[in-house]
């Protein structure tokens, strides 16, 4: 099994460097796999769902942009920048670094951004994330309060291990029995968004398969809010902890404040690792079970309908594979950005000792 | 380029969004939830530590019942030590006075054969006399010659009147 599984790999490793070669003949036919993988991954006007015959079937989106030029806001559905048209002067950039965002022309002919508020395809697989969120939980609550006494049933049962292992396991024994509590709301609500939008990405078609934790704006909001609650918690010993480490020799601190710039810069270091962690984990599930796709798409191209076929269960074998692993690593995720969160708001309350 | 430029739009409304779910599951779904939890939790270690003082309460009323128990077992060995004393009390008691009872009835019973002796007596001695009496006359109204004849004939009455 394994020997057959290494010789398809060989296979596909020289087929690929085979179509690279032929890269430019491609580009001529319209598929840039490199274009097709990020735009896959991106955040998005609208939500593709597939193309047939020239029409593009999308979940359109609301636009709202804020023209500086002009002064003026303007909301309008996304379906009127379909396929490079333009409305009211806004289209959509096809060059760097404004490349796949809403944009207008100012008088000299340069591209300038709006101010875009508009409802994209992550913003909506957000909303989708938290509605299922609050359709879960919810109903658990309500449960809890009306059956305290009663052993947890149904879903309940499969959520309590959950929210127990992150009380017990993650914020108690991080943080500390004396102050976790207050803790436990931020980080249930972070491990399960996390989840959530891990798990919906697994799955490839709309209202799922957007790439929302494997976008930097979202991990930096979360991280953003881990790093405003671990400083405003901050405790004496913390801030003396950065400043006038005693455990370091003065030397270090004096008269070249060395150590405390380190530790300064650390406390920015942690939420920015939080952030790329989780953003380049989950971006590179995405990357990769779409360039398996891709590899479908180049094969046509290159050698026809029958390579195609082939490759096809080739891919579909790895992507299925890969969703597996994911789902492992959307779970794995969920819970590093959990536990270091509450690992930083342990070290934020930490008395003297 | 564009993945590591997160879009202005999107961390506005990802903050919007993350702080309405954050708000809304504390207020609606943790907050419940988590002191439920805590509740049942109370709830069984409470159940636990009662279930185990009305174990020791058990126990300890099982060690009273064991006690009185016991105390009843002696008591009602004194109280049959008692009643057996008391029995042969009574037995050796009635005993006695049977003895006594007895003891007097064979005294009045002697007496009155002493009484009854003494009549008789009396009444030989008067029967003697009146004998006495009857031979001396019959003796003195035979007036024999014979002086042995007379002797004899003393003699005979004198039997006689013994074996009377």
């Amino acid at each position: 099994m394994r020997v057959k599984a290494f010789s398809l790999l060989a296979i596909l490793l020289v087929f690929s460097t085979f179509t690279f070669a032929q890269q430019g003949k491609r580009e001529k036919q319209g598929f840039n796999a490199g274009d097709f993988v990020i735009d896959e991954v991106l955040d998005a006007y609208w939500w593709h769902i597939a193309s047939y015959k020239g029409h593009e079937i999308a979940v359109p989106l609301p636009v709202i942009v804020h023209s500086k030029l002009r002064n003026k806001w303007f909301f309008f559905w996304s379906t009127k920048l379909y396929h490079d048209k333009s409305y009211k002067g806004f289209f959509i950039s096809h060059v760097s670094p404004t490349k796949g965002k809403i944009v207008e022309r100012d008088k000299n002919g340069n591209l300038i951004r709006p101010l875009d508020l508009s409802i994209t395809k992550d913003v909506l697989a957000i909303w989708i994330s938290i509605i299922i969120l609050l359709a879960i939980f919810l109903p658990i609550s309500k449960r809890y309060k009306k059956k305290t006494l009663e052993p947890p049933k149904g879903f309940q049962a499969l959520m309590e291990p959950i929210i127990l292992f992150i009380r017990d396991d993650v914020a108690r024994a991080s943080i500390g029995e004396e102050k976790y509590e207050k803790f436990m709301p931020f980080l249930l609500t972070v491990f399960f968004f996390i989840f959530m939008n891990n798990f919906l990405g697994l799955f490839p078609f709309f209202p799922a398969g957007a790439n929302v934790t494997g976008n930097l704006a979202v991990t930096g909001v979360m991280a953003f809010f881990t790093f405003v609650i671990t400083t405003i918690n901050g405790s004496k010993h913390y801030w003396r902890h950065i400043f006038w480490s005693p455990d370091i020799p003065w030397w270090l601190k004096a008269p070249v404040p060395l150590m405390p710039l380190i530790e300064l810069a650390e406390v920015f270091i942690r939420p920015t690792v939080l952030m790329i962690r989780l953003f380049a984990n989950i971006l590179g599930g995405h990357i990769v079970r779409v360039t398996f796709v891709a590899l479908i798409f180049i094969f046509f191209i290159g050698f026809g309908l029958a390579a195609a076929l082939g490759i096809s269960v080739i891919s579909v074998f790895f992507i299925v594979f890969l969703t597996f692993l994911e789902l492992l690593v959307a779970f794995i995720q969920a819970y590093v950005f959990t536990f270091l969160s509450a690992i930083y708001f342990g070290m934020a309350v930490e008395k003297e000792h | 380029m564009e993945l590591l430029t997160p879009g202005l739009g999107l961390v506005f409304w990802m903050t919007l969004s993350f702080l309405l779910v954050l708000w809304l599951l504390k207020k609606f779904a943790w907050k419940p939830i988590l002191e439920s939890i805590k509740q049942r939790e109370e709830y069984v270690s409470q159940s636990l530590e009662q279930a185990n003082q009305a174990r020791q309460e058990l126990e300890k009323v099982k060690e009273d019942a064991e006690k009185i128990l016991a105390q009843a077992r002696r008591e009602r060995e004194e109280m049959i030590r008692d009643a057996q004393q008391m029995r042969s009390r009574i037995i050796s008691q009635a005993e006695e006075d049977a003895k006594k009872a007895k003891q007097r009835k064979l005294e009045e019973a002697l007496q009155e054969i002493d009484a009854a002796k003494q009549n008789a007596l009396k009444e030989i001695k008067d029967t003697v006399a009146e004998l006495s009496i009857d031979i001396a006359e019959k003796v003195l109204l035979s007036q024999l010659d014979d002086k042995e004849k007379q002797k004899k004939y003393i003699n005979d009455l004198l039997k006689n009147a013994n074996l009377n």
